[in-house]
């Protein structure tokens, strides 16, 4: 019997105030299992701010700071002079945004944080909209989707525009570890917590979190809603680490996207065109990053 | 105690090395860049052991000095102008957190159009921020405030972030000698911040939280009874720094030749210093006025301003700041203050030096002459061209 990777440790309770199936919550909860006790989280504006439930309670075990959604990269770059300034010792300094609070309002202190080698972990948790206000789209959205604000009636179909590619900005400042991390596999999900919590320097999670609501699927099926984003290869899982890119899942054949498309009411509208368009894109994307994975595996090092 | 010829941007930048602060954020900004470059070479030199963050924006700035205020050092930032309009979000933020952040204002004009001069604008706009608010007109003022400002914003009784505003150029840029007291002593009367109410790794606990209306207006009077509770812990702490220092600068509103006054003109910042030689010269020739300094802005000293009514009937404020469709902000508030006092003195307005105009003997001598004369109350814009009102006309 293969041996249980995840720590049985909770510093997250129950009582929480998330939705069913909510993507969001599972990844606090794997995220601090890898990351245990001595951590500091900095949360903006998002649906963490709520799921954390109101004063006077908090339903995580370690410290909670509330920032404004645009500042989570310079509320690192603070905990961490502070915390040496202090002598605080094997403390981690982590940031939990959502997609909104760092794609599109935030990347500026990210950019910033990134850029001065803030010893910190940013994790990005990404439903794709801004969820907490209502499902309104965000940079983070992908084309097509229906949100609030991307209506589909009168001729508009969805957000018109492809999803901001965060990784690439993110690498783009070569922080010393950045991955992607999927909470329907746990497992991939808290190993590179634990490999990103002992390494020194800016490093950056991409993790896709689904959100029955927003996303409009059965609360049932976040993960196996998650495991098809991977499989599909519209969500690959990969790190990054000093440059080198490694895929941590590789199933062979991709599952075809209208699979994981036809599971979500917010794409119920997209045509056989729509969908065979996103196809490629993903096939593409996919060879490219395959591509990418052998010239870092050649590269010497 | 060693006399060194300062900038009021050194002033700032010895005060801040004096008070060992150990996280400073800041981006440059003219002309407050001076402050944090002397600061950046005082922790290069060794000389100060803080964390120098470089950030991307005054705006990540005031993040850095809040969250790191939030796991308990002590902490300081300077800005201008822009800078300090960019940061407002955050600037109720460090309020509501209860950051006995310290920050440097030197007080800039507000664009368009650009404009460096000196004008308190920008610090007014912040007003209703929650922050402790001082304006000074010397650099050994600064120096000597930016100390008491730590002292008071970290003092149990009010854990509330404080501004020490300075003029552009006539402070920030004018050299001064300036008294700097020695590390001990300044050791003695600021000793290291308490550990209260800060994150612990380790130990669950949310600062900041959300609410819904039961709890919010718990939190904000809260931080409204600290504020309250300012001018009473800000004569003990200025007694104090008398004691150890011989030096005070006069508290909340220090008064000058006031008593018997028919006339009283009340300033802030660097046009006092001018303000008291006019004084004087109007003294000699047997006009009663006087002259009262706000020096503390936030929270407003009401009962001292109550006090001026005592004689005077007639009270001009002059605001190097303005807004739009009101009189001056300090003559708003000085107006407000003198209707529950039991002699109502007349209010003028005198809006001036906007901009970094230079406020001359000459242009004292007016506002006193313009108060002075029977007009009726009014706001006054002075320094137009098209009025021909010259401040060296």
């Amino acid at each position: 019997m293969a041996k249980l990777t995840i720590p049985s440790q909770e510093l997250m309770y129950a009582g929480h105030s998330a939705c069913p199936g909510c993507g969001p919550a599972l990844s606090m909860r794997l995220l601090l299992k890898g990351l245990g006790p001595r951590t500091i989280v900095s949360v903006p504006a998002c649906c963490w701010t709520v799921v954390d439930t109101p004063y006077p309670t908090t339903a995580l075990k370690v410290g909670f700071l509330d920032n404004p959604i645009e500042a989570t990269g310079a509320s690192l770059s603070g905990l961490r002079a502070a915390a040496d300034a202090l002598g605080m010792k094997d403390v981690n300094i982590v940031g939990f945004a959502g997609d909104g609070g760092t794609v599109d309002i935030g990347l500026q202190a990210l950019s910033g944080m990134l850029e001065r080698r803030t010893n910190a972990i940013y994790v990005m948790y990404d439903n794709e909209a801004y969820m907490n206000t209502g499902i309104q789209r965000s940079g983070a959205t992908p084309w097509g989707a229906w949100t609030t604000t991307t209506p589909v009636s009168g001729g508009h179909h969805g957000k018109p525009e492809p999803k901001k590619d965060i990784m690439a900005i993110v690498l783009a400042h070569h922080p010393v570890y950045a991955a992607t991390i999927n909470p329907s596999f746990p497992e991939d999900f808290v190993r590179k917590v634990e490999r990103a919590r002992d390494l020194v320097g800016p490093r950056f999670f991409h993790a896709l979190t689904p959100c029955p609501p927003g996303w409009k699927f059965d609360s049932a099926q976040t993960i196996a809603l998650g495991r098809l984003a991977t499989d599909t290869g519209l969500f690959p899982l990969y790190e990054v680490v000093d440059g080198q890119l490694h895929i941590t899942r590789k199933t062979g054949e991709l599952k075809p996207v209208a699979e994981y498309l036809a599971a979500q009411s917010r794409f119920r509208h997209l045509t056989p065109a729509d969908i065979e368009q996103i196809q490629g894109q993903v096939r593409a994307d996919w060879q490219r990053l395959l591509q990418r994975e052998r010239e870092d595996l050649s590269r010497p090092h | 105690m060693v006399l060194k010829v300062l900038s009021g941007n050194y002033a700032q930048s010895y005060a801040a090395l004096l008070a060992r602060v150990q996280v400073i954020s800041a981006y440059p900004i003219t002309p407050q860049t001076s402050i944090v470059e002397k600061l950046a070479e005082f922790v290069a030199t060794g000389e100060l052991r803080a964390q120098f963050v470089e950030v991307e924006s005054e705006h990540s700035a005031l993040q850095v000095c809040i969250s790191a205020a939030a796991l308990g050092a002590r902490t300081y930032t300077a800005t201008s102008s822009q800078g300090l309009l960019l940061m407002h979000e955050l600037v109720h933020w460090a309020s509501g957190m209860r950051t006995p952040v310290v920050m440097g204002v030197v007080n800039r004009a507000v664009g368009p159009p650009w404009n460096i001069g000196a004008d308190h604008t920008d610090s007014m706009s912040q007003r209703d921020t929650g922050w402790i608010q001082f304006y000074v007109e010397s650099n050994q003022e600064v120096l000597d405030t930016v100390l008491e400002a730590f002292r008071l914003a970290e003092h149990p009784e009010v854990r509330l972030p404080a501004m020490v505003c300075e003029d552009a150029f006539y402070l920030s840029h004018t050299v001064e000698p300036v008294d700097v007291p020695d590390a001990a002593t300044v050791d003695s009367f600021l000793p290291p911040r308490e550990r209260h109410a800060v994150l612990v790794p380790g130990q669950a606990a949310r600062l900041g939280s959300f609410t819904g209306p039961d709890h919010y207006v718990d939190f904000r009077r809260e931080a409204a009874d600290a504020m309250a509770r300012v001018p009473k812990v800000f004569e003990e702490v200025e007694a104090e720094y008398e004691r150890i220092f011989g030096r005070s600068h006069g508290g909340a509103l220090p008064s000058y030749r006031t008593d018997g006054a028919d006339a009283i003109l009340v300033t802030m910042g660097t046009m006092t210093t001018t303000a008291r030689s006019v004084v004087d010269e109007l003294r000699a020739e047997g006009q009663k006025v006087g002259l009262a300094k706000l020096r503390l802005f936030r929270p407003f000293p009401e009962d001292a301003v109550r006090r001026l009514a005592a004689s005077a009937d007639r009270i001009g404020v002059a605001d190097r700041a303005y807004t739009f469709g009101r009189m001056g902000p300090a003559a708003t508030e000085v107006s407000a203050a003198l209707y529950t006092a039991p002699r109502h003195p007349a209010v003028t307005s005198f809006l001036t030096g906007i901009g970094g105009r230079d406020v001359t003997p000459h242009e004292v001598r007016h506002l006193f002459e313009t108060l002075l004369s029977s007009e009726e109350p009014k706001t006054h814009w002075l320094d137009l061209e098209e009025e021909g009102v010259k401040a060296d006309g």
